[in-house]
């Protein structure tokens, strides 16, 4: 494994951080990837995090799965119950009340959809963080950090992007 | 001449008045962090002494349902016909409440209504421990509590199977529901601003919610997932919100009792939830917002917003109570219209009139401004509207046991006694408990989404 260089750069609006990205995209560095690019913010900021590139968010595939799942398992699950249970006391024909358990159905249908969504999104979340990557308290105040993972031949090129457009700070962080 | 002028001049000046903004949108957003986070750390004296009221409250409920436990139901003075009492009017009235959490979270988010973004949070709180709260009047309500788990739908080797037919099945079902996807998007919604705790908070409590905010550093593709996640469960929410309160309305819809079986018991049930919980965020409102001195994010221009929003939903209620009047008394169903009449005229005529007079009249004050902006007052109405609302359920309930089908009920006057009351009571203060808890311990104000109301409000400004 290649040995890569963590940096992250702090600014003081997004603006200053779109250009610095935008830079990032126009520069040509060996070493360096903006798929490595990193934008933290503390709010959503689609427009600002759209100069990163298409980065596409599957979480509602992961909800119609749920949503699938739930109300034809569901349904299955509880007319098959029913129909095995209610015979025994009942003198041996099966019964299944099909408009109750369409309500019931639809409670679960919701239920497994909920539960797919947030799994799918702790998931995502998991497999996209990285313990080596850099952080500041900062961030959750007020300002915006461009993280960068890159080659160390490529560190001092996104230094000067960062320094030309005005960065507050930049941290580094050397990891294997 | 020149008077005319000067007092159009006047005319025009009031009309063309800028509206007052919903929050000062130059507050710094350190600024914002630090007042919410001194939240969960100085709040007023009055916090403490809510919380010991609720405290003692709760000791009065958890008393008398000892006392309930032990010796049997008897002590409630539930009998037949009054099996329920006000233990399912308490338990409607607390279901009720859990719904505008959803209103204001889930159908105001997805309608891009950004006035919401700084007294969403203890809105759902109040959802979600209005369930709780609810959850506790199924149990207390039983003779034998220990076998609460006979409503749960799931295979048993006692060969009894729940009937499925019953709305009460499929209660505890939509309630377990809500109440679990009303925990997630609580929770989920709090993430971030649990990030936030963790940065500003050193020992247990960091760990604390270090756990809690799972790795959330406020990157891109946190972001960009959690928009998708959080608007996919507004989105499911809703739906699952309606059907609750539906489905507590087909427990005596469905039923042949008297001024139950009627068709627009579903709708009328959501809008008296609606109501009742919009009533009683306009009470916490004012609470929190001195309790925790939110007075820079609970603004009046909100408060008046929440108002408005009150005035309609009541206006909406008001109307299908009438529509329910109006169908029995055209209707052909002669037992229906003679409840009715009972109601109006019977033993619990004062509490019938009170409904209709705290429900349907005492919420024309929010239409007018000088109420709506005077926060006394406000306490004052919200209050009624929400006593207007818990007399709502116990009229649903106890007039139609006391005017039923069967001559001999007509003549059994009931009335709750100490131990029903002392329980509902103690029901308000293990609600009070719970969420003043969660104030203490949870920011009640989302720092990140007052972040953005005062960042995209200043972009629409330049």
């Amino acid at each position: 494994m290649n040995k890569k260089t963590y940096l992250m750069a702090l600014f003081n609006d997004f603006d200053a951080a779109a250009r610095a990205i935008a830079s990032l995209r126009e520069a040509t560095i060996a070493g360096f990837a903006m798929k490595d690019v990193t934008l933290k913010s503390p709010i959503d900021h689609p427009e600002c995090a759209a100069e990163l590139g298409s980065r596409p968010v599957y979480i509602q595939i992961f909800s119609l799965i749920g949503a699938v799942l739930g109300s034809t398992l569901g349904f299955l699950g509880i007319s098959s119950a029913q129909a095995n249970f209610l015979r025994q006391p009942r003198g041996g024909f099966p019964i299944v009340p099909l408009p109750p358990n369409m309500v019931i159905t639809y409670e679960l249908f919701i239920l497994t959809a909920v539960f797919f969504t947030i799994t799918a999104c702790l998931v995502v979340w998991k497999i996209h963080s990285d313990k080596n990557s850099l952080y500041s308290v900062s961030i959750s105040v007020d300002k915006i950090g461009i993280l960068v993972k890159a080659e160390p031949s490529a560190i001092d090129a996104i230094k000067q992007i960062f320094n030309r457009q005005h960065a507050l700070e930049i941290m580094e962080n050397a990891r294997v | 001449m020149s008077t005319v002028v000067e007092e159009l001049d006047s005319i025009g000046e009031r009309r063309f008045e800028p509206k007052a903004k919903d929050i000062n949108e130059d507050i710094a957003w350190a600024k914002i962090n630090t007042d919410v986070l001194r939240s969960l750390e100085r709040p007023r004296p009055i916090f403490w002494v809510i919380f010991l009221s609720a405290v003692a409250l709760f000791g009065v409920g958890v008393a008398c349902e000892i006392y309930q436990y032990k010796t049997g139901l008897g002590v409630a003075e539930l009998r037949n016909p009054h099996v329920w009492g006000l233990y399912i009017s308490t338990f409607i009235f607390w279901i009720g409440m859990s719904h505008s959490g959803t209103l204001l979270s889930a159908i105001l988010h997805i309608m891009h209504a950004d006035w919401r973004k700084p007294i969403y949070r203890f809105a759902e709180a109040m959802t979600t421990f209005s369930l709780m709260t609810a959850g506790l009047f199924v149990l207390v309500h039983l003779g034998r509590v220990w076998q609460f788990y006979y409503v749960v739908a799931y295979p048993n080797e006692r060969w009894t199977w729940p009937n499925f037919s019953s709305p009460l099945v499929w209660d505890a079902t939509a309630i377990g529901s809500y109440l679990t996807t009303s925990v997630i998007f609580l929770y989920f919604g709090m993430i971030p601003d649990l990030a936030i705790c963790r940065d500003s908070a050193t020992g247990f409590r960091r760990t604390f919610y270090r756990l809690l905010s799972v790795g959330w550093q406020g990157t891109d593709r946190q972001w960009s997932n959690f928009r998708i996640t959080y608007l996919t469960i507004a989105c499911l929410l809703i739906p699952l919100a309606v059907s609750v309160h539906s489905i507590v309305a087909t427990d005596f819809a469905v039923s042949q009792q008297p001024g139950w079986h009627t068709t627009s018991f579903p709708p009328y049930f959501v809008a008296g939830a609606l109501y009742s919980g919009c009533a009683a965020i306009i009470t916490l409102f004012i609470i929190l917002r001195h309790t925790f001195r939110f007075e820079e994010y609970m603004t009046i221009p909100i408060l008046e917003k929440l108002c408005k929003l009150t005035f309609a939903i009541s206006m909406v209620w008001t109307y299908l109570n009438l529509i329910e009047y109006a169908s029995t008394w055209y209707g052909t169903d002669v037992y229906a219209k003679q409840a009715l009449i009972y109601r109006a005229t019977g033993i619990y005529r004062y509490w019938w009139w009170a409904m209709n007079f705290l429900g349907s009249v005492v919420p024309f004050a929010l239409a007018f401004k000088a109420l709506r902006t005077h926060v006394p007052t406000m306490m004052v109405v919200s209050l009624l509207l929400n006593l207007g609302m818990w007399i709502e359920r116990f009229m649903i309930v106890t007039p139609t046991f006391a005017h039923g089908y069967y001559p001999w009920t007509w003549s059994d006057v009931w009335w709750p006694n100490w131990i029903q009351i002392g329980i509902v009571a103690g029901s308000f203060g293990w609600f009070t408990l719970l969420f003043m808890l969660f104030c203490k311990i949870f920011p009640s104000v989302s720092m990140y989404e007052v972040k953005e109301m005062v960042y995209h409000r200043i972009r629409a400004r330049k």
